[in-house]
């Protein structure tokens, strides 16, 4: 269920997204969901990726600032009030959501969720038989 | 407290300060009218003769000096002494164009010696203290004149002037050198050569550094400080003045006491040239008072400072120069306010997250102006979360505001994106043009 999400730090200029996807690309390294939080200067691009710390030591290496951090990946089934249900227990036990980005397909949908309290969010979900 | 050199003149009450260079500052218009064609013509052109000047309130009626009339009468257009009576040459090599040369006589020779003599009294050094000097000896004031200072003070100088490092290290550990006098940056390279001889820190003497000839932050200080395990103080001197010994922090360092008997420091505003209000900033002008060689009359330096005039806790009255904060040169007017790089740099130095690089544009949008800054944001500072980063960049945009007086578009940066400063990187754009078509 915790995954480790690559986050890089991104000028709003042109061709820096490219920059990252090429650099990705060239070690071989698949991207499997991926965001860009932006403000008017800057942006994180967050990704999920299948060797995060291989993608990490590229980046880094080709000047980009960039972090790991722990997330919550989760595979809901792709029908009415399943993302309800995860968030209604959130909001119950006080948890808050950082940020998170999701996309679905066919009877899947996959859901990254920043939480406010990594520890608790996991407890809750374990309690509900999801991982 | 300290050993003071010269209790009578660096303690002299306001009154009597003023007395003396008023004294002082009426002989030494005298001696340049009757004495050095270039400012008789000027003085006579600005309608003033050296019965007008009856006291140091008169000194505003006296034209400045620039830089550029110590290169338009190289080499000795601007002594105020024959040639018979000068015994020593000495100059900088300027950035630009000419060099800059001025003449001594055997009395400013004297009092270069007995200026620094006070420097070095103020640092805690006597008799019994052997000073390196690593200065370059030659031309450049920096290595005689610390010389001069050490000879006049009685202590023993060892004058090892700039270069081969080993040899250096070895003669501060043999001799039980006490202290050392370079520029800041030589004495950073000496600390690494210190550290790669391998020579125990316990075995040498070192405890006191006069560091100066070029500008250094507070953040070197501590850097030198630590690296050599000694207490480091500036020494402040232009070539044109007189070298070092214009000025020395004593034990306090609350600003660089200025030796103000012999060089009488006036503080301008850069832009109308009209003296500004004691206590504020300003361009720094020199006149020497007692100088027979080359003696100047309100020599505008072009270094922006403001001068202190409360008596320090050191118990000197000689007032204080507080440290250099920019050059008139690099002044931007934005939005009507003077702004200099060197204050957005002092901010960013002093907030830990930010890395000290920097980069100004100016441009004017819909006729007003606006002022950009970039910073990079140091490694382990750039988060995942966005709302930390924006608060980062907003506290740093509001100390900024609070310095500068506007308020800047701070914008984060990628890491190692901004140029790294060699000595005079480029670090402002002005966009603005300001012709009338």
């Amino acid at each position: 269920m915790i995954t480790k999400q690559l986050s890089v730090f991104l000028e709003n200029r042109t061709g820096r997204l490219n920059d990252v996807a090429r650099i990705l690309a060239k070690e071989n390294i698949n991207m499997s969901a991926f965001s860009v939080a932006d403000n008017s200067d800057f942006g994180i691009l967050r990704v999920i990726t299948d060797k995060p710390e291989e993608a990490r030591a590229v980046l880094k290496k080709e000047g980009f600032a960039v972090s790991l951090n722990d997330v919550i990946m989760l595979n809901l089934s792709n029908t009415p009030g399943s993302l309800w249900m995860i968030l209604e227990v959130f909001a119950q036990k006080g948890i808050y959501i950082e940020y998170m980005y999701a996309f679905s397909e066919g009877a899947t949908a996959v859901t990254v969720i920043r939480p406010s309290d990594m520890e608790k969010a996991v407890e809750v979900l374990a309690a509900k038989g999801m991982d | 407290m300290g050993k003071i050199w010269n209790e009578t003149k660096e303690c002299m009450s306001r009154d009597d300060m003023r007395r003396l260079q008023s004294e002082r500052l009426k002989k030494v218009v005298e001696r340049v009218y009757y004495n050095c064609e270039p400012y008789r013509k000027r003085m006579q052109e600005a309608g003033v003769s050296p019965a007008d000047i009856k006291s140091l309130d008169d000194i505003v009626k006296l034209p400045f000096t620039s830089k550029k009339d110590l290169r338009d009468y190289y080499p000795f257009g601007l002594l105020s002494s024959p040639m018979s009576e000068i015994v020593r040459i000495q100059g900088s090599s300027g950035t630009t164009g000419k060099p800059i040369v001025a003449g001594y006589t055997r009395r400013d020779i004297e009092i270069w010696g007995e200026v620094g003599a006070r420097c070095l009294t103020a640092y805690g050094l006597g008799k019994n203290d052997i000073v390196q000097v690593s200065y370059g000896y030659g031309l450049f004031t920096g290595g005689l004149g610390a010389h001069g200072a050490v000879e006049t003070l009685g202590g023993t100088v060892l004058p090892m002037s700039a270069g081969n490092t080993e040899k250096q290290i070895l003669m501060m550990h043999d001799l039980g050198v006490t202290a050392l006098a370079c520029t800041p940056s030589y004495a950073l390279y000496l600390a690494e050569g210190l550290a790669a001889s391998g020579l125990p820190r316990e075995e040498f003497k070192l405890r006191v550094g006069a560091f100066g000839a070029e500008p250094w932050t507070e953040q070197m200080r501590r850097d030198i400080e630590n690296k050599l395990g000694i207490k480091a103080y500036d020494i402040y001197g232009l070539t044109e003045i007189m070298g070092p010994g214009v000025g020395y922090e004593c034990e306090f360092q609350h600003g660089t006491h200025i030796c103000e008997d012999h060089f009488y420091p006036e503080i301008v505003d850069p832009v109308t040239s009209e003296p500004v209000a004691p206590g504020e900033k300003g361009e720094l002008v020199f006149t020497t008072l007692t100088k027979e060689g080359m003696p100047l009359i309100r020599f505008r330096t072009r270094d922006l400072t403001r001068l202190i005039y409360d008596k320090c806790e050191c118990g000197r009255t000689a007032v204080r120069m507080d440290k250099i904060m920019g050059r008139c040169d690099d002044m931007m007017i934005i939005r009507g306010v003077n702004v200099f790089p060197s204050q957005v740099e002092a901010v960013i130095c002093e907030t830990e997250e930010f890395e000290p690089h920097f980069f100004i544009t100016v441009d004017r949008v819909n006729n007003s102006d606006t002022m950009e800054i970039k910073v990079e944001v140091k490694e382990q500072y750039y988060t995942d979360d966005i709302r930390g980063m924006l608060k980062l960049r907003e506290s740093l945009a509001h100390k900024l505001h609070s310095v500068l007086g506007i308020h800047p578009d701070v914008k984060l940066v990628e890491p190692r994106s901004l140029e790294r400063s060699q000595g005079k990187a480029k670090r402002v754009l002005d966009k603005r043009k300001f012709t009338n078509d």
